[in-house]
């Protein structure tokens, strides 16, 4: 418990070595950088894996390196890693930390050691998960979920060494996200700079805020959950253990509650949704504003619904359980509160789409990304509501159509923000823009191929393909074109996953090749882009903290000579044209 | 300004020239290493009322059978579980007074009196693994019963966040060898008590779950819609 | 302005998908039309507004695209149409909720005059149990099951007596007559699903959940496992086959109850010897195999399976495929044995054989150890073989034999018979082996397993 003060002057030694510099730094910014390269390293190992699955399933009986064991394999781990390891990694680790102390004008973090932990704590996470490939037995093959019985007992890959490993950096993972989560929210409530009130902040703090609140206190669920577990595992106690057999042989555990597991999980597994989805909405809000040359439609009404979808959250988590066997009266609360948080959801659609109307719509790179997140998050929310209103989810629930929606809800869109804010913010990290055409090529080709991946899922699903089913043969509701337009659907995947490649050789040309990038290329008015050095260097600021002066969505503000005004600028330096119409509008 | 007018405002407005109220305060540096503390106490309370919860809806299984409430059950005159509960009680005392005595500046006492805390904590530790060593001997091993996992599962995780906390006060202790400023002491160890009583505090509430006849647990189940 | 018109060119594709997509529900088998009325609600709902925000999304595209001279206007909140957009957004949800609510209680409350049946789920199979004449279902519990108990039923229970037990895959249920179906598993979790019906639930060890329905047409349906319970889950299906009453009668009628399951006949290994010689003929005096003749190894082999095989030639399951001409020779062999007491003797003199010398197989051990992972959950580590896991033991087989048997399953000869369900879920196992190196390996490793010698099971 180290104090730090957070005076306005900048860090008087500035690390020299390369070791402290790029390794053992405490700068937000280089650790956000490392947090993203771990994250993007795992999430394309992830990707590998989910093209795996798709050789399988589209060409079953074809690759005799895809056994029914290394199937499940793949889709936990896959599961597993692009959930946690990979978007709550990146968004909050990497985008959160990067953005949080430039956007809210702090010199850095407030524990900047302890931010330095968390990266290599998650690091740890990261390294012990993948070690799971390599021992006795493999991965788990349990699914995302790990559900009790089955993910501890034999029958199912990797119960033994897989399991525990995953647990253990499950575990590990947690306490790098409560060090990390515990700076994010010190810093964004106590390292603000002057003039930076709460509604002042850009809608990205504000998700970032939010989300990790929400993960601070649904995480401890999971590692609830995680040690029973274990224990349950490694010392033999039955907490979530019934009195079952096990490959004939009757077990000493007895009277303990599967279901049990299931409510833990989802009480972290539902806001953990939302702790991907909250930076995002954010991020994109931002991004919109900015590339719309428009104030964001509607700024309190975002705030608050990122509030109450923060608390609404907390007690929806039983739609993933309609059919578990719990008792069914529940669903009658959680179909309720599930469909109520799809108006506060639907209000934020509205409400970037109002974002664009009467705007002036750059159609550069990051607002493409944008646009297209817009069209798949309404597709994913709105086949939620399927799965939400608790009869619909009968014939639904564990069907390819929950496959379709998630990925297409919780994959694609949040992965559109992502590459929204890699084009968005590269110019900032690195000093250089990336490439216009290959990002084209880029765009269109995981838009459209991404969707032609997730869309005819949900057919699938409504016919009644279950998932995690290793081959679909032998029965006889599922036609011979069902088959076909799932080898279609690997054909598509298989392209979107080669087609990461392109951007991926987008940003190394970039990193030295790339058009030198002007200080705020897009005319953005949030601090970030106010910094003396470009890129910024460590302290951020130079000599003196920027003071704010209003807040970051005055685009084509009346009567102002320039379509934008940074949010530390005074009225006073305002170039103004007409100076009625300017009064006029507030200023 | 209350959270709920904070969200009520409308940052566009223009503030008159040197008149914007945001400007006119400082910024809100406070104290973050509390504000941290605070939230890190939110999230080790989720800990403990999930495992607590846990307890509550594994409780109403037929196999779980409370540890206390008939005679021959381990924890129906709980003894030994009280005079841990009075070192914990001792070891809190001590910080308190600690903090006390440096606010006065009192520096040498307070070390002492420090260092007491940290002594009773780790007897606190060893009279609870003497109690599982009872628990074990009289036959409620830790898979016998559910009761069993958990009072071995819940004061097992309580012990662990102690073990933190003594981990953080070492650094503490340090600033005295180093003679850091009084204002330093003071800040960490106001800190370190917080955590101290919060802890005393989850270990009362552990105490009389864990001790509660199956009577009382049914009943709390029951109030929690198990 | 690409983008305006890619994303109106996603909406016209993803309605005409919608319009022209053979992939949609399958034909409904159940009194559940009111669930499939919520979906169309729903859909017409959600795509109302699918069209409707992304049409105007590219309206706005089109017309607020960058050009010279545009200004954005500035705006900063809408009061009054953020008020209405919440109210007509909640108005939409609550005709989709209320609906939904309203079938949902439907389904909690199973009509009182509904037929109870129980489906029990293990690795990776099913089996059902009605409650027989007294309409009540016998106590359960999971550590009461063993080999001559496979229910778990509680023996002192009187109501457990004459409950009529299911040892198999397929449930039949007479048509238009409300059934609540009380699930339950051995293991782990499962899940009951059958598509045309449209309710399923998860069958969760420790506790029973139920679903209901009633079907509407007579018809055969597959029971899907939709909750992942391991390595069998794709190949853990069931057949739900929908009867009229009088055939369902007469089905159920000739299903074994409890008690009945509880007498067991003793073979006469002296007996047994006699109707052995016909065997001996090509299986060999000591059972030892013959692979000129094509006759297997019998000795060392579980004798459930050598009896679950028997009746299958006996019932024209195994052995009638086409391409399968050494099965098709059994049948006539298994008949001699049709009479229950005789095959009883058979039996017990096979049992009594000792296990022959090991014949040697080529192959990769390493490579065979690495996909018989995929066959250990049920056979075993040392291929000993499972009574609960329906699974024989392989252990001993000769490598001819063995390799053929995968084979045969590979390409259905056997496996491939409808009411094979035993068998059909090899035939889906054995797609992970996709080459004869791979089957030649496996087989290798097997032929190397030596398991102790296990008490004999009958």
């Amino acid at each position: 418990m180290t104090e730090t003060a957070i005076a306005d002057h900048a860090d008087e030694h500035h690390p020299s070595s390369f070791a402290s510099k790029y390794i053992w730094s405490q700068d937000h910014k280089v650790i956000a950088i490392q947090y993203s390269l771990t994250a993007i390293f795992v999430g394309l190992v992830a990707l590998v894996l989910s093209a795996l699955m798709r050789l399988q399933l589209g060409f079953p009986d074809h690759f005799s390196f895809i056994s029914p064991e290394s199937y499940l394999q793949f889709v936990t781990m896959h599961g597993m890693i692009m959930v946690v390891y990979l978007l709550t990694a990146l968004l909050l680790g990497g985008f959160g930390n990067y953005l949080i102390p430039l956007m809210i004008g702090a010199r850095d973090m407030v524990f900047p050691l302890l931010n330095m932990l968390s990266f290599w704590t998650y690091l740890l996470s990261v390294l012990v998960l993948l070690a799971s490939f390599f021992v006795p037995g493999g991965p788990t093959g349990a699914g995302w979920t790990l559900y009790p019985p089955q993910a501890i007992l034999p029958g199912t890959p990797g119960h033994d060494w897989g399991i525990l490993l995953m647990l253990i950096s499950l575990g590990i993972f947690i306490v790098a996200f409560t060090m990390g989560g515990l700076n994010y929210v010190c810093t964004i409530l106590q390292a603000r700079t002057k003039g930076m009130t709460l509604m002042r902040m850009p809608l990205t703090i504000w998700g970032i805020f939010v989300a990790t609140i929400m993960g601070l206190l649904a995480f401890p669920a999971l590692l609830v959950s995680a040690i029973m577990m274990f224990m349950d595992k490694v010392v033999g106690t039955s907490f979530f253990m019934p009195a079952i057999l096990s490959m004939g042989e009757v077990l000493d555990h007895t009277g303990g509650s599967p279901i049990l597991f299931q409510h833990l999980f989802w009480f972290f597994g539902h806001p953990e949704v939302y702790i991907v989805a909250l930076p995002a909405f954010g991020i994109v809000s931002d991004i919109l504003a900015t590339h719309a040359r428009k104030n964001i439609f509607g700024y309190r009404m975002m705030v608050w619904a990122i509030v109450v979808i923060g608390l609404l959250s907390f007690v929806v988590w039983a739609h993933h359980m309609y059919v578990s066997g719990m008792n069914p009266y529940f669903g009658f609360f959680f179909a309720t509160t599930t469909l109520i948080i799809a108006v506060p959801t639907a209000l934020k659609v509205y409400n970037w789409i109002l974002t664009l109307w009467r705007g002036n719509i750059q159609l550069t790179l990051p607002m493409l990304f944008a646009i297209g997140f817009i069209f798949t998050f309404i597709h994913g929310g709105l086949s939620g509501l399927f799965l939400g209103n608790v009869v619909i989810d009968l014939p639904l629930s564990d069907t390819y159509f929950v496959v379709g929606h998630f990925h297409m809800v919780m994959g694609l869109s949040p992965i559109l923000v992502l590459y929204a804010a890699i084009y968005h913010w590269f110019p900032k990290v690195t000093g250089r823009m990336l490439h216009t055409g290959l990002g084209k090529v880029h765009f269109w080709a995981t838009l459209i191929g991404a969707y032609s991946v997730f869309l005819p899922m949900h057919y699938l699903g409504m016919l009644g393909l279950p998932r995690r089913y290793f081959g679909m043969a032998g029965t006889e509701y599922i036609p011979e074109s069902a088959h076909l337009l799932n080898a279609n659907i690997t054909v598509a995947a298989i392209l979107v996953a080669v087609v990461q490649l392109v951007f991926i050789a987008n940003v190394i040309v970039s990193l030295r090749r790339g058009e030198k990038a002007p200080a705020n290329p897009w005319g953005a008015t949030t601090l970030e882009w106010q910094t003396p050095d470009n890129p910024p260097t460590h302290g951020n600021w130079g000599p003196a903290l920027p003071v704010v002066h209003r807040w970051a969505y005055d685009f084509s503000v009346p009567g102002a000579k320039d379509d934008f005004i940074p949010q530390n600028v005074p009225n006073s330096a305002v170039e103004v044209t007409d100076a009625k119409a300017f009064a006029e509008a507030g200023q | 300004m209350s959270l709920i007018g904070k969200l009520m405002e409308k940052p566009w407005l223009a503030q008159p020239e040197g008149m914007d109220p945001a400007l006119l305060v400082a910024p809100n540096t406070g104290w973050p290493a509390r504000t941290a503390l605070r939230f890190f106490l939110g999230t080790v309370t989720v800990i403990f009322f999930l495992f607590i919860m846990t307890l509550l809806g594994r409780s109403q299984m037929g196999d779980f059978h409370a540890l206390a409430g008939e005679p021959w059950l381990p924890f129906d005159r709980p003894v030994q579980l009280w005079w841990n509960s009075a070192i914990l009680l001792l070891s809190s005392i001590a910080m308190h007074a600690g903090l006390w005595l440096a606010r006065q500046n009192r520096l040498q006492a307070s070390l002492l009196a420090v260092m007491l805390a940290v002594v009773l904590v780790l007897g606190f530790m060893l009279a609870q693994g003497y109690v599982w060593q009872q628990l074990a001997v009289a036959g409620f091993g830790l898979t016998t019963n559910p009761a069993s996992s958990y009072f071995y599962l819940l004061t097992a995780v309580h012990l662990v966040h102690l073990l933190g906390g003594v981990v953080a006060l070492s650094g503490l202790l340090r600033r005295y060898w180093q003679q850091h400023s009084q204002a330093r002491i003071v800040a960490g160890l106001t800190l370190c008590t917080t955590y101290w009583h919060y802890l005393f505090g989850i270990w009362l509430v552990l105490f009389a779950l864990l001790t509660s006849s199956a009577g009382t647990i049914d009943s709390l189940a029951a109030l929690c819609g198990f | 302005m690409a983008i305006a018109l890619i994303i109106l060119l996603l909406i016209i594709g993803t309605v005409i998908f919608h319009v022209v997509s053979p992939w949609y529900f399958t034909p409904l088998a159940s009194n559940w039309s009111t669930i499939d009325s919520t979906v169309s609600l729903t859909f017409w709902i959600t795509g109302f507004v699918f069209v409707a925000v992304n049409l105007f999304l590219v309206y706005v595209l089109v017309r607020y695209r960058s050009r010279p001279g545009l200004k954005a206007d500035y705006e900063p909140e809408n009061k009054k149409l953020e008020g209405w957009l919440t109210l007509v957004t909640t108005i939409g949800i609550a005709a989709m909720l209320a609906p939904g609510l309203y079938v949902w209680g439907q389904f909690v409350k199973p009509p009182d005059d509904a037929m109870v049946v129980e489906a029990v789920g293990q690795q990776w199979h099913w089996s059902y149990r009605f409650p027989g004449e007294d309409g009540v279902l016998g106590k359960v519990d999971n550590r009461a099951i063993s080999e001559t108990n496979p229910f778990g039923l509680d023996p002192t229970d009187p109501a457990s007596r004459d409950d009529v037990l299911i040892f198999s895959n397929e449930l039949v249920l007479p048509v238009d007559r409300p059934v609540k179906l009380l699930l339950r598993s051995k293991d782990v979790l499962h899940n009951f699903t059958v598509p045309q019906f449209r309710v399923k639930m998860d069958m969760v060890p420790g506790i029973s959940s139920y679903l209901w329905f009633t079907p509407t047409r007579t018809g055969e349906f597959d029971v899907m496992c939709q909750e992942l319970c391991g390595i069998g889950h794709y190949a853990m299906r069931g057949r739900v086959v929908v009867k009229e009453q009088s055939d369902f009668d007469a089905w159920l009628a000739r299903q074994v109850t409890f008690a009945q399951t509880q007498h067991h006949t003793e073979g006469d290994v002296a007996l047994g010897q006699a109707q052995y010689m016909v065997c001996a003929a090509c299986h060999g005096i000591q059972g030892e195999g013959n692979e000129g003749l094509h006759a297997p190894r019998l000795a060392g082999q579980d004798l459930w399976y050598l009896q679950r095989q028997l009746k299958n030639y006996q019932q024209g399951i195994r052995g009638t495929a086409e391409g399968d001409v050494f099965g098709g020779q059994m049948i006539a062999m298994a008949n001699l044995v049709s009479d229950e007491q005789n095959m009883q003797h058979l039996l017990a003199y096979i049992g009594s054989l000792p296990e022959p010398a090991r014949v040697a197989a080529e192959g990769d051990l390493r490579r065979g150890k690495q996909l018989y992972r995929n066959c250990v959950h049920c056979h075993g580590e040392q291929a000993e073989g499972s009574f609960h896991m329906n699974a024989p033991r392989l252990a001993g087989l000769e490598p001819w034999y063995l390799s053929r048997q995968i084979e045969y399953f590979r390409d259905r000869v056997r496996g491939g018979h409808r009411d094979d369900f035993y068998g059909a879920q090899m035939s889906l196992l054995v797609q992970s082996l996709r080459s004869e190196e791979d089957i030649a390996d496996l087989v290798a490793y097997i032929n190397s397993l030596q398991p102790e010698q296990l008490a004999r099971r009958d």
